[in-house]
């Protein structure tokens, strides 16, 4: 661009070079929307107003994908066929921990529909000779079919010298038990996923405490009136998505084509860049249908790689799929925690001192952490966290839909409850009294209106053996941004428009936020925009996991759209004789804005393009305003995301079984761009955490380390019957941050859901369920009607 | 092994396998033949030589319905039946639901109802939810969570599946039950 003004062009579109300051809308809309200025570059789009102005944006627009998916047209990784592709599949260690010996795959090799074989645990390798869980990787063949290649693994003969284990937490903490990791396979990290300490100190399989914390904990408990502690635990869950991990790679000699079901196309490429010694440029990863992924599916993995080294040693396609089985026990999880909680506070429910140490096992890993929602949901001047991981022989943990804050809450959220129960206050009194977050509060008051807060009675009041009860917590999650984000939009002659991304849709609506964002820029339908995304040929894409994707990609597909509608008015403007600024677009025209009736079809526009289309790209941007905190490509927006999910269940005291009647969840995300999509991930989060709540246990054999329920049938997960009524309430709430105001929604969706369904099953027996899942068996303990433990594992 | 024998005269099918047999399958209304070994599942066969990949394998295991076809008009998981088996028997999967263009009712629902969220539980749902309304007219939601029963989604897509069906039926002008 220059500084000169050439005379045909309209000033409107003159070069700009300086920041302009602009009014927003500021607020949440039905409490108090006022406006903020903000300073924002040149090339940022005019503020867009509030949802009650726009036509496309913040309307329920069906998803675009929807008749795809419902005619089985929309096709998947799994879907993906190529010809002379092989099939891949994986031996693994059934044993928890082991020292390969020798591996002989030589009879594999040697069947002549075999293509490539590869052996991981390589005696003669001190980093891979020792297996630490069951289902870990030995080695992996490609055959010309997935039969082929199972009968395959059968002929691969591997030696091993069992080694001692561990499979249960407790144990693992014993002095004298035995060592999962030694110095060479001990991974680092932070519990709650923060950049590690390199220093945290190890004793045994316990690696910890990473402490973090303000104020002074000693003094907060000495000066509270009253102090409350709860131990709480947490089962493992799976992800259990139902699209199992799929990769078909395609090793060239002019470059690698990964198709793969992932969360993150720009992640998976730049990770086999670094690992097969490629160029970027020479790596692309494509994604279509994206079966769910909730963290699991966010990087390569052990199995994409042993896909593309097959495809190199084989020079042929190779389609690895995991089973159920592999799907369960290395496909990653949601780690267990153990958690106590200590709370001081004044008389009048001011907190005073928060502590909480835990200790976590993501199996082989480390993660377990209790993440930031102690940390920062409450106002309490003294914190500390003291967070542990714990080893035992089991498949490695990983993100999972709210990681951390999700097993905080239910500790948490339960244990401000047992405060205002000591302090004879209602447990939303109390929570307007210590969070000073303006949109709960406004949260806490629309979901208790929703619910029927005031008919709430006593602990276990119910006469009869069904007692009911109501509960309320609350979730807190970042906001977080992908800053490498970026998107293309074109318009061609026929005045169709395409955006595109590297950025994948995993069933969240990325496809149609995006198509909605940019139809409102040009006053067309949603319908009318063509997505293409899921490939890395296409401009960056973000990552698709800590509630990021739509905060990150929306902002520059609206400032993309917006550059491609500045050269069409100034085309159109020449066409009318008009000056640019007049023009607006509405309903698939550009029409002057005192004057409806003069304008032109943008196609018309279009057609007297010099080239077949024009196209802009543009970049996310900082937030205006700036950020709280940056760590290369990611970004933490100024506010948190969070919600208030209120629960009403009914406790059968004879049978044990909870039954959950109904949820009322309160939730906010910046600009809401699709209520209707936003119910279905709302839903979709209290049923993840309704079966956290309830069902889920990853159960593990002590005397074998196997796991027991690798399956999804006695790995139980909520089904229709177990479905509540799911009242859900997005808040409007717009801060004038970026070019759209929009943030993510899928975490804090779940956070809130088992520690509500706690609270009211606490307020329906009397009696608090401090672990995790709330099983009859459990139950019927709870109320000293079985002998058994609620813990199975 | 068993060995192959013909079953002329007295009802024993012949026995076929391990290697690669041929089998006529009637899916969607047209016939047609493929090799196949024995062992492979209705549902392999759908998605492998038959080239129908719209069926979804999750579990393998009929545990979560995501595999649902119709066998005579009958829900039922492709994935706990060998292609051998089927026979006669006519086969209709996701593919063949909608009339040409014109969608299903159930599936034109599920859309307007976002009875979807990432796809992969969604042609096993609609099957279900279709045959409901082939023989129930206008159904309950309980009715409608009862058909989809066997059903997972990690999505969470129950409660529109429910409403999106309940919708169809109720725009179905039918007799009733």
């Amino acid at each position: 661009m220059t500084d000169e003004v050439t005379p045909e062009v309209a000033p409107d579109v003159a070069p700009d070079v300086a920041p302009r300051v602009e009014t927003f809308a500021a607020g949440i809309v039905g409490v108090k929307l006022g406006t903020v200025a903000r300073q924002i570059a040149p090339d940022e789009p005019p503020p867009l107003p509030p949802n009650d102005q726009l036509s496309v944006i913040g309307q329920p627009v069906p998803r675009v994908d929807g008749r795809a998916k419902v005619t089985g047209a929309m096709r998947f990784t799994v879907d993906v066929a190529m010809p002379g592709m092989l099939h891949a599949r994986i031996l693994r260690s059934p044993l928890p921990h082991a020292r390969v010996r020798r591996v002989d795959s030589s009879a594999a090799a040697r069947l002549p529909w075999v293509r490539a074989v590869i052996v991981v645990a390589r005696p003669d390798d001190p980093a891979h000779a020792v297996l630490r869980y069951v289902g870990a990787p030995v080695a992996a063949v490609a055959a010309v079919s997935p039969g082929a290649a199972e009968e395959a693994l059968r002929l691969i003969h591997v030696d091993y010298a069992p080694q001692p284990f561990i499979a249960d937490m407790d144990a693992a903490r014993a002095p004298g038990a035995p060592s999962v990791h030694d110095a060479i396979s001990l991974p680092a990290g932070h519990p709650s996923g923060w950049p590690a300490p390199q220093d945290l100190p190890v004793a045994g399989n316990v690696r910890g405490p990473a402490i973090s914390g303000r104020g002074d904990i000693a003094t907060g408990f000495a000066q509270a009136e009253v102090i409350v502690e709860g131990e709480y635990r947490t089962e493992v869950q799976t992800h259990c998505c139902l699209e199992p991990h799929a990769i078909v790679a395609d090793w060239r000699a002019d470059g690698l084509t990964v198709h793969m079901s992932t969360q993150f196309t720009a992640g998976v490429r730049a990770e086999l860049a670094e690992a097969f010694n490629l160029p970027l440029s020479r790596v692309r990863v494509v994604v279509g249908g994206m079966g769910g992924g909730f963290g699991s599916k966010s990087s390569l993995g052990t199995y994409g790689y042993l896909a593309v080294a097959l495809s190199r040693a084989a020079g042929l396609p190779v389609r690895l799929v995991l089973d159920r089985e592999e799907e369960q026990t290395d496909a990653g999880n949601r780690p267990a925690t153990w958690q106590t909680v200590r709370i001081g506070a004044r008389r009048d429910g001011t907190l005073t001192a928060l502590s909480v140490v835990s200790y976590g096992t993501a199996g082989v890993a480390v993660g377990a952490g209790i993440g930031n929602f102690a940390e920062q949901t409450y106002v309490c001047p003294n914190f500390r966290a003291m967070q542990h991981d714990v080893f035992i022989n089991a498949g490695p943990g990983c993100a999972m839909r709210g990681p951390g804050n999700t097993p905080g809450a239910f500790a948490l959220e339960q244990a401000i409850d047992d405060l205002a129960e000591r302090l004879a206050l209602d447990p939303i009194a109390l929570r307007d009294r210590i969070d000073a977050s303006p949109v709960r509060r406004e949260e806490r008051r629309i979901g208790a209106a929703r619910i029927g807060w005031g008919q709430r009675h006593a602990p276990g009041a119910d006469p009869g053996p069904v007692k009911r009860g109501i509960g309320m917590a609350q979730s807190l999650w970042m906001a977080n941004v992908h800053l490498n984000a970026a998107c293309a939009v074109r318009i061609v002659r026929d005045g169709s428009v395409t955006v595109m991304s590297g950025i994948q849709d995993i069933g969240t609506g990325t496809r149609t936020v995006l198509a909605q964002t940019v139809a409102e820029v040009f006053g067309l339908r949603a319908e009318d925009i063509v997505v293409r995304i899921g490939d890395t040929d296409f401009p960056a894409g973000p990552p698709s996991y800590g509630s990021r994707a739509t905060a990150s990609i929306t902002p520059p597909a609206r400032t993309a759209a917006w550059h491609v509608l500045r050269q069409l008015c100034s085309e159109a403007a020449r066409m009318l004789n008009v000056g640019a600024d007049d023009l607006i677009a509405r309903e698939g025209r550009l029409i002057v804005r005192d004057d409806p009736a003069r304008g032109l079809a943008l196609a018309e526009v279009a057609a007297r393009l010099r080239t077949e289309g024009i196209g802009a790209v543009a970049a996310r941007s900082d937030d205006y305003g700036g950020f709280r905190r940056r760590m290369g490509d990611a970004a933490l927006a100024q506010q948190d995301l969070g919600g208030v999910q209120f629960a009403a269940v009914a406790v059968d005291t004879e049978t044990g079984i909870v039954r959950v009647e109904r949820v009322v969840a309160v939730q906010d995300c910046g600009r809401p761009i699709n209520p209707l999509l936003l119910e279905s991930q709302v839903q979709g989060g209290v049923l993840m955490g309704l079966s956290y709540a309830l069902f889920e246990n990853r159960i593990l054999d002590q005397a074998t380390g196997r796991m027991v329920n690798p399956n999804l049938e006695q790995y139980k997960l909520a089904g229709a019957a177990d479905s509540p009524e799911i009242d859900v309430v997005i808040l409007e709430n717009y801060q004038g941050q970026s070019a759209t105001d929009a943030y993510g929604i899928a975490e804090p969706a779940n956070i809130a859901t088992a520690p509500a369904i706690a609270n009211a099953v606490y307020n329906a027996i009397g009696v608090r369920p401090r672990s995790l899942p709330m099983t009859p068996a459990a139950i019927l303990h709870l109320l000293g009607k079985s002998p058994a433990g609620s813990r199975v594992s | 092994m068993a060995q192959s024998r013909n079953a002329d005269g007295n009802g024993v099918p012949p026995v076929g396998g391990p290697g690669a047999v041929s089998l006529a399958l009637t899916v969607n209304d047209i016939t047609r033949t493929v090799r196949a070994e024995p062992r492979l599942t209705l549902a392999e066969a759908l998605r492998g030589p038959l080239g129908l990949t719209g069926t979804k394998i999750a579990c393998d295991r009929g545990a979560c319905s995501a595999c649902t076809v119709w066998l005579d008009g009958v829900p039922v998981c492709s994935c706990m039946i060998l292609a051998i088996e089927v026979g006669q028997r006519r086969v209709t999967t996701i593919e063949g639901l909608a009339e040409g263009e014109r969608l299903h009712p159930v599936q034109a629902a599920f859309v307007a109802h976002d009875a979807v969220q990432c796809g992969f539980c969604t042609p096993g749902m609609v099957m279900s939810c279709a045959a409901l309304l082939a023989h129930t007219k206008q159904p309950s939601a309980d009715a409608v969570t009862a058909a989809i029963s066997g059903h997972l989604c990690r999505c969470g897509t129950y409660p529109h599946v429910i409403a999106a069906t309940v919708a169809a039926g109720a725009e179905t002008k039918g007799d009733g039950p």
